[in-house]
């Protein structure tokens, strides 16, 4: 009889552990000079559990199988000319927020892993670090392929990586990951492991690239739910590290909860350029932000929590703000760029009376009585030839770097203002969760590179707008502006009339 | 609270006969259809096992090939040669 096979935690110990060593030339303290200074204590590494058994030699097998599937499908989405199927071509719009804000993210946590699972002297979150720091690069990989097909055919796309580290809006998610990776270890993967991943990704990538697939992209949902295949793996690290932390020692939950409030609200900021991207970006909806805010944090975060109380860990704080928040953010964010349509990189436009009433009856409390009104007067304001334009440059939140656009809670017709004093200057916030992010770490957020300060310094090419615009790369007329009457527009519409012809 | 552990997959050829073994061996499993995906609820615990899926395939079957049409999931995860778990509970 031959001898049995091993069986999987079996293997999985013995192609994991004991791959470490004790350093002999140099101290352990001066191979990892950055697990200490965040104040968290580890006892005893070995602790550390894995709940995906995933071992090296599986996780080539596996990752090469989905990118012979992703690759298939890229190929064949191109050969086809897949670009002139789409639902309608205001989509594409999403995609072009999605490579200018979202792939340079995914190159950012690949970076942070990496450095991440060199400075952790464990091996189990070695191994898994350095397992999501590949997936990260192969998502960044893969998303450059898939988009830069769109590339070829519509505008805002080819100066993402420039766009990225220029443009105002997309100093927001920008902001996001270095605050991540200029923090400790064990703060960036609360961050990004935890906070991220396990509570807010869901939000980006299960119902938007649902969307994509309802609205006929079928390169987008294909690296989605490839890229999203990997995070079920990163969600399963982000609740292992909190477990961890918060058995290793009592003196590490203070430290975690912190953490936690502040990536909560952190995240739940940048993602409200999700929330406009569902809820007036895809021309064929899923489900509104709301719906999809219950289903991934008010239910799944919910259950986590519960979970996790048995440490002492409690929800975020402003965790009931932010709730209240999915009623209103999807729309003032939309308002925002309407507004300044001219400065954007993407094209925008006013809700169709159908979608209008799609966004009455999903947010019945606030659209026709807050937000329907303004874009019917914006309306009748193009109608009479006086489209608006703000062109004052608005005053920044210091901790998100959002516009300060945000109402009071309970109050949407009062716009949110605070603000803290630091080294005898006035720093200004969207909210009490951005103001106790800066108030606990002043030294840290007063650095902040915030785009209108930026070009009021003179340091964005000039001081008008057009200056600016054209230190961003981004081509008037070309790029930016109402869809209605953009390159993009006479493209698809020659598409249209071409595919009519062949219909007779 | 109820505590759904939950598990949404794609909508492909590859991943419905491991849908259709989670509904027969989940009583209670709640089914989300969205554009090319399922999301999967259960309350407090949901089971992939091996033996169900092999017996829709017609062919062996790893529980990690789950990797290769997973998009996400909820709960804390026990994998295993035969069963490919999540729950709530401890």
């Amino acid at each position: 009889m031959s001898a049995r096979k091993l069986g999987l935690k079996q293997r999985y110990a013995l192609m994991t552990r004991g791959l470490d060593w004790e350093t002999t030339y140099q101290p352990m303290e001066e191979v990892y000079p950055y697990d200490r200074f965040e104040g968290i204590k580890i006892r005893d590494w070995s602790e550390w559990e894995d709940p995906f058994r995933l071992t090296m030699d599986s996780y080539w097998k596996f990752q090469a199988e989905k990118e012979r599937k992703l690759y298939a499908v890229l190929d064949s989405f191109a050969q086809s000319n897949g670009q002139t199927g789409i639902s309608d071509p205001r989509y594409i719009n999403a995609i072009k927020l999605f490579i200018t804000g979202v792939s340079p993210l995914e190159y950012q946590a690949h970076r942070g892993f990496a450095f991440t699972g060199r400075h952790l002297r464990g091996v189990g979150p070695r191994v898994a670090a350095q397992m999501q720091s590949l997936d990260e690069l192969r998502h960044a990989q893969t998303q450059i392929h898939t988009i830069s097909h769109y590339n070829k055919f519509f505008n805002g796309m080819a100066e993402w990586p420039h766009m990225h580290d220029r443009v105002w809006y997309l100093s927001v998610p920008k902001s996001f990951f270095d605050d991540a990776r200029t923090a400790g270890p064990f703060e960036f993967m609360i961050a990004i492991g935890f906070a991220f991943e396990y509570v807010l990704t869901n939000l980006l990538f299960v119902p938007f690239m649902s969307g994509a697939a309802y609205n006929g992209d079928l390169a987008t949902v294909t690296f989605g739910f490839s890229a999203q295949s990997d995070e079920s793996r990163h969600m399963t690290l982000g609740i292992e590290v909190i477990k961890f932390l918060l058995e290793q020692h009592p003196d590490n939950l203070p430290i975690v909860q912190k953490w936690v409030d502040k990536w909560f609200w952190r995240g739940h900021r940048v993602l409200g350029l999700v929330a406009m991207m569902m809820d007036y970006m895809l021309p064929k909806k899923v489900m509104s932000w709301k719906e999809a805010w219950e289903i991934y944090f008010t239910e799944a975060g919910g259950a986590l929590f519960q979970d996790l109380a048995r440490y002492g860990l409690r929800p975020p704080k402003y965790a009931d703000v932010a709730t209240a928040e999915a009623e209103h953010i999807s729309h003032q964010n939309w308002c925002t760029f309407y507004q300044y349509t001219h400065a954007a990189a993407f094209h925008t436009w006013l809700p169709t009376a159908q979608e209008m009433d799609w966004l009455s009856e999903k947010y019945p409390n606030t659209f026709d009585k807050y937000y329907r009104p303004r874009y019917e007067m914006w309306a009748q304001m193009e109608k009479d030839g006086h489209r608006f334009y703000n062109m004052a440059l608005p005053q920044l939140c210091t901790t998100c770097q959002i516009p300060m656009v945000y109402t009071e809670p309970g109050d949407p017709t009062t716009i949110a203002f605070r603000q803290s004093m630091y080294k005898n200057e006035r720093y200004h916030f969207c909210s009490d969760g951005c103001k106790d992010i800066f108030d606990a770490e002043p030294e840290k957020f007063a650095q902040s590179w915030l785009p209108v300060h930026q070009i009021f310094q003179g340091n964005c090419g000039g001081a008008t707008v057009p200056d600016v615009l054209d230190w961003y790369k981004l081509k008037v007329g070309e790029d930016n502006l109402d869809f209605g009457q953009s390159p993009d527009r006479k493209t698809w519409d020659e598409w249209q009339a071409s595919k009519s012809r062949l219909a007779g | 609270m109820a505590q759904f552990a939950s598990l949404t997959l794609q909508q492909t050829d590859a991943a419905r006969p491991i849908i259709e073994a989670i509904i027969a061996d989940n009583p209670g499993v709640r089914v989300l259809n969205m554009p090319g995906a399922v999301k999967l609820d259960c309350d407090g615990k949901l089971t992939v096992n091996r033996a169900s899926v092999e017996q829709r395939i017609g062919r062996t079957w790893d529980p990690q090939e789950i990797h290769l049409v997973l998009i996400s999931m909820a709960g804390n995860l026990d994998e295993d040669d035969d069963h490919f778990t999540i729950a709530w509970r401890h």
